[in-house]
C-alpha cells in the first residue's frame, strides 16, 4: 500500500565537505544513506529518517545537516500534521501506534512557572565554596519519635527501619536490561556506585555481571515478575513493586520476542525468542489489601532487612492511593508523573493519561502531612526532572529524592528520536543488535552519568546556599522557598505555594 | 492587634540571659542593663523579658498573662477562662506610665487551675497549650502571652529598657531572666509581636532568620501545632515543647536535632555515637533549624543557650561563681559583670545549659 506519511526529517548533505567516508551510511541503522559506488555518491532516503542525529554528530567534516521538516498542511487549527500522520499510519496498518520516551505534548510544565528564593540582608546567604553544603538523604520508613536515654552515654532505644543513603537526591529510574543494552545498564550501576546513589533494575532481572553492585541496587518486582528469585531480590539494597509507570499508566509491557536473545532470556528467566509480557495490574493485586501481602512477602523474603517501596502513575487519586501505601507498608513511594519515558507505550496512551508530577507531588505530600503519616515513608518523584533546579524545586515540593530516567540516557547519548520500541537506537542505548550496543562504551557512558550528577551536585549546593540553607533537609517541604509565575488561583492552591509578590 | 498583617519575622535582634545555678534570687534591673547596654541592636519596634520564680505564692497555677484591645474582647476572654479554669487570682499586671510605650493595651494576669471535667484524656499541659491556642487564633483581640508556672513574660513595642521601666520589673526578682531586643525589617510594631515567645514553661528569646520555616512550621503542624503568628521564634518553641516535653528527648538531644552536626563530622564518630546522631538526622531532619540563629530558652530548671550549627550570629557566654550570662556581646556581660571568671563564645550548634542546682552542664 502506498503510504500517504511523508518523512519527518529531511537530510541535508554539503557535497564540497563530504569525502565519501561513509561514516553515515555505516551508522544509521534506519538505512536512510545509501552509497552508489558507481556515481560515488551518497543518496539519502528521508522517508526513513528519525531524526535522531547520529549522523550529522559523527560526521567527520560536518557535511550533513538533520532538519526538522513535517509535513506542511493547510492550517488547521483543529486538524494538525500529528493528527493526520496518525490517521495515514492507521489506515495502513491497522495496529495501536506507538512510541517511546516521555509525553511530548504541550501540557504545562509547572516546573516552569517556579522560581526560587535567594536570601538577602537579614539572612546570609552560604558559599558553597567556604562552607558544608549538605545534600546527603535517607530514604526509608521513620517512627514518630525516637527514645534516647542520657546517662554517662546516649542509649538509644529506638531501633529504626532499614534507610538508603544517596549522598545527593537523585537516582536513576527504572530501564530493564531488555528496554535498555546491557552496556546502557552497566553505565548507570556503576555510576551510581561512584556517586553513592542508586539505579534501578527495572522489570529485567538483574544480569549476573551486575550483582556486584547490589549495594547501590534497587531491584524492582513487576507485574511480569521477571528474573524475580530470593537471590535477586536479597541482592539488591531496597525493593521497589512497580505497579504504574507515568508514560504508560494503566497498561503492561511488551518486549517483543526477538529482543529476548540468550542473555536476557537467562536474566529474565524466560525462553529464548519469547515474548516478555507484562501484565497490565499484578495478577496477584486487585486492592490495597492485596497490595500489602505483596509488600510483607517480599519484607519476608529479605528478612525486614531492606527498605520496599511502591512505584506508581501519577493519576487523579494519587494522594488517596499514596496514603493507602504507606498504611499498606511500603516504606518509599514513587510517583511517575505524565512526562516520564518509556521503552515503547502506545502513542494514545503516553499522549493523554496521567498527571503532571508537579500537582501529584504536591498533593500526594500534603496528603500524607494531614493525616500526619508523611514520616513513615519516602517520596520520590520521576517523570521529566530535567536540570538540578528542577530536583530542587520538587524537593520544596516536598519529594525526598528524584528519579531520573530520560535526562541520565540524554547524558549516555540519547537525543530524544523517540524511536526505543524499534530497538534500533543508532545510540545503542535503547538496542540489544551488538553492532548497535558496542557504540555505548560502558567506561565513558559511567564517566559521564558521574560527571552530569556532579555537575548538578554543585549546581544544588549553590542554590540552596543561596537560599541560606546548608542541608538539603531544611527544603526538603519548605514550600515557602518556591513562588509561581503565571498561574491560576486553583494551581497556587494545589501546588501550596505563593505567587511571586506576595 | 494586628495578628493578621503580621506576617513572618524577619529582625535582627539582642538576645540576653542570667541564670543563677543555686536559684538565688536577681534582681530585674541587672538584665535591663545588660539588654539596654546592646541598645543600638534594636529599633524600637519591640522589647521584652521573661522571669522564673517570681510568684512563689502562686507556684502552683498557670500564670496567664494577657493583652485584650479593648474591654469587649476582655470580657469574651474571661468569659472563655471562666469556663475552662478556676481562677483563684486575677490582677492588672502593674504598669508605670512612660513617654517611649504608645497605646498599651489591656495588660491582665489570672493565676489559673484548669477545670478538673475539662481533663479527661488530656493532660493538664496540653489542655493549656490547647487552649492558650484557642484563645491566640479564636477570640479575638485577645492575645496570651505567657501561661507557666512561677514565671513570666513582659513584652512591649519599645526598646528594652522602656521596657523593663513600664513593667516595673525592679520590683521583680528571679532566679533566671532572659531578654530580647527587636530590629524588625517588614513588621508593624503589635505588642504581641515582641519577644520572648513563651509557651507553658518555655520561654524563647531569638536573634536570627530561619530559612527552614517552611518545612519546621509543616512539620509542626503534622503534630497538632497551629503556628498563627508566623514568626520563627514561636516555631523554635514549638520546636522544644514537642522534642523536649512530648517526645521527652534529652535537652542536649533537642539541640542535636535543631543543630546537628554535619555528615562528615557524624562520619568520624564512634560507632554508638554514630549511630545515635545519624537516627537523630534521619529521624528528626524536619526540626532542623537552618539559616542564622542565636537562641535563649528559659525553662523552670534553667536556661539554655544555643547557636546555629556554623554560627552565623553571636553569642557570648559567661560564669561568676553561680550564676551563668549568656548574651548576644560581650558588652551585654561586662555591663553587669566586670570580671567574668570564664568568658567564651560557645561553639556553633553546642548548646550552653546551665541547671538550677546542678551547675552549667554544657559549656558548648
Amino acid at each position: 500500500m502506498l503510504t500517504l506519511c511523508k518523512g519527518e526529517f529531511s537530510v541535508e548533505r554539503d557535497d564540497d565537505r563530504c569525502i565519501r567516508c561513509l561514516v553515515c551510511v555505516r551508522q544509521c541503522p534506519f538505512d536512510v544513506h545509501k552509497y552508489d559506488e558507481e556515481e560515488d555518491r551518497i543518496y539519502s532516503d528521508e522517508s526513513k529518517c528519525v531524526g535522531c542525529q547520529r549522523c550529522a554528530t559523527l560526521c567527520p567534516t560536518d557535511a550533513i545537516t538533520i532538519r526538522y521538516e513535517p509535513m506542511e498542511m493547510k492550517e488547521n487549527a483543529n486538524w494538525k500534521t500529528y493528527h493526520l500522520t496518525n490517521i495515514y499510519k492507521q489506515a495502513e496498518t491497522g495496529g495501536v501506534l506507538l512510541t517511546g520516551m516521555g509525553n511530548d505534548k504541550p501540557y504545562p510544565i509547572y516546573w516552569d512557572h517556579i522560581l526560587l528564593n535567594a536570601s538577602q540582608v537579614t539572612n546570609p546567604s552560604i558559599d558553597p565554596l567556604r562552607e558544608p553544603m549538605e545534600l546527603r538523604t535517607y530514604l526509608g520508613r521513620r517512627p514518630d519519635l525516637l527514645d534516647i536515654e542520657d546517662g554517662d552515654e546516649l542509649i538509644l532505644k529506638t531501633e529504626i527501619s532499614p534507610q538508603l543513603k544517596l549522598e545527593l537526591p537523585v537516582m536513576f529510574s527504572a530501564m530493564s536490561y531488555g528496554a535498555i543494552s546491557l552496556n546502557a545498564v552497566k553505565s548507570l550501576a556503576r555510576a551510581a556506585a561512584i556517586a553513592g546513589t542508586y539505579y534501578n533494575t527495572g522489570e529485567g532481572g538483574l544480569h549476573k555481571d551486575l550483582y556486584k553492585y547490589g549495594k547501590n541496587t534497587i531491584v524492582q518486582c513487576a507485574s511480569g515478575r521477571f528474573g524475580i528469585s530470593p537471590d535477586y531480590l536479597n541482592a539488591g539494597s531496597a525493593i521497589e513493586i512497580k505497579i504504574g509507570q507515568g508514560a504508560k499508566p494503566g497498561i503492561g509491557g511488551h518486549l517483543p520476542g526477538e529482543k529476548v536473545l540468550e542473555e536476557i532470556s537467562e536474566t529474565r528467566m524466560i525462553a529464548e525468542g519469547t515474548d516478555a509480557l507484562s501484565p497490565a495490574p499484578h495478577h496477584d493485586i486487585y486492592s490495597i489489601e492485596d497490595l500489602r501481602q505483596l509488600i510483607f512477602a517480599l519484607k519476608e523474603t529479605t528478612a525486614y532487612e531492606k527498605p520496599v517501596g511502591v512505584k506508581i502513575a501519577a493519576v487523579h487519586n494519587s494522594a488517596a492511593i499514596s496514603s493507602g501505601m504507606v498504611r499498606a507498608g511500603a516504606d518509599f513511594i514513587v510517583l511517575d508523573g505524565l512526562r516520564g519515558g518509556t521503552g515503547a507505550a502506545p502513542l494514545v496512551t503516553r499522549d493523554n493519561v496521567g498527571i503532571p508530577i508537579e500537582l501529584a507531588l504536591a498533593s500526594v505530600d500534603q496528603r500524607l502531612r494531614e493525616e500526619g503519616i508523611r514520616n513513615k515513608a519516602s517520596l520520590i518523584v520521576a517523570g521529566g526532572i530535567r536540570s538540578s533546579s528542577d530536583v530542587i524545586k520538587a524537593i520544596a515540593l516536598g519529594a525526598d529524592a528524584v528519579y531520573i530516567g530520560t535526562a541520565a540516557l540524554v547524558a549516555l547519548g540519547c537525543h530524544l528520536c523517540q524511536k526505543c520500541y524499534t530497538g534500533k537506537c543508532a545510540w545503542g542505548i535503547a538496542t540489544q543488535d551488538p553492532y548497535l550496543t558496542k557504540r555505548l562504551n560502558p567506561e565513558i557512558g559511567t564517566r559521564r552519568l558521574v560527571n552530569l550528577l556532579k555537575a548538578w551536585s554543585n549546581e544544588m549546593k549553590e542554590l540552596i546556599g543561596g537560599m541560606g540553607i546548608n542541608a538539603i533537609e531544611s527544603l526538603r517541604g519548605n514550600r515557602l522557598q518556591l513562588r509561581g509565575v503565571g498561574l491560576t488561583d486553583t494551581e497556587y492552591r494545589i501546588l501550596g505555594i505563593l505567587p511571586a509578590g506576595e | 492587634m494586628q495578628k493578621i498583617a503580621y506576617k513572618k519575622d524577619i529582625s535582627g535582634c539582642a538576645v540576653s540571659g542570667i541564670l543563677n545555678t543555686n536559684g538565688k534570687k536577681i534582681n530585674g534591673r541587672y538584665i535591663i542593663r545588660s539588654i539596654a547596654n546592646m541598645h543600638d541592636r534594636s529599633n524600637g519596634l519591640g522589647g521584652g523579658f521573661a522571669a522564673y520564680g517570681i510568684y512563689p505564692s502562686y507556684k502552683e497555677y498557670y500564670a496567664f498573662h494577657l493583652m485584650f484591645d479593648d474591654l469587649n474582647a476582655r470580657e469574651r476572654c474571661e468569659e472563655f477562662l471562666d469556663k475552662n479554669f478556676l481562677i483563684e487570682k486575677d490582677e492588672d499586671i502593674p504598669t508605670r506610665k512612660i513617654n517611649t510605650t504608645a497605646d498599651p493595651p489591656i495588660l491582665r494576669r489570672y493565676f489559673l487551675e484548669p477545670r478538673e471535667e475539662k481533663l479527661n484524656k488530656i493532660s493538664e499541659d496540653d489542655f493549656v497549650i490547647r487552649e492558650v491556642m484557642k484563645i491566640n487564633s479564636d477570640i479575638e483581640g485577645s492575645y496570651v502571652f505567657s501561661s507557666g508556672k512561677n514565671m513570666g513574660a513582659f513584652k512591649a513595642v519599645g526598646f528594652p529598657e522602656d521596657v523593663g521601666n513600664f513593667y516595673r520589673l525592679e520590683e521583680y526578682k528571679a532566679e533566671t531572666w532572659i531578654a530580647h531586643g527587636r530590629f524588625p525589617t517588614n513588621t508593624p510594631g503589635w505588642w504581641g509581636g515582641a519577644h520572648p515567645f513563651a509557651l507553658l514553661d518555655y520561654s524563647i528569646v531569638h536573634n536570627g532568620e530561619i530559612s527552614s520555616y517552611g518545612i519546621n512550621k509543616r512539620y509542626l503542624e503534622m503534630f497538632g501545632y497551629r503556628c498563627t503568628l508566623l514568626t520563627d521564634t514561636e516555631v523554635v518553641a514549638y520546636l522544644f515543647d514537642l522534642l523536649v516535653r512530648r517526645h521527652k528527648l534529652p535537652m542536649k538531644i533537642a539541640c542535636k536535632a535543631l543543630a546537628p552536626p554535619f555528615w562528615d563530622e557524624i562520619d568520624r564518630m564512634p560507632e554508638k555515637e554514630k549511630k545515635v546522631m545519624k537516627t537523630i538526622r534521619t529521624v528528626y531532619g524536619s526540626s532542623l533549624v537552618n539559616g542564622p540563629f542565636s537562641i535563649i530558652l528559659g525553662f523552670k530548671d534553667g536556661m539554655l543557650a544555643l547557636n546555629d550549627r556554623i554560627k552565623l550570629r553571636p553569642l557570648i557566654a559567661a560564669t561568676k561563681k553561680d550564676f551563668l550570662m549568656v548574651s548576644s556581646e560581650e558588652a551585654g556581660i561586662r555591663e553587669i559583670c566586670k570580671e567574668p571568671d570564664k568568658i567564651w563564645s560557645p561553639k556553633a550548634g553546642e548548646p550552653v545549659i546551665g541547671l538550677i542546682g546542678k551547675g552549667v552542664v554544657e559549656e558548648g
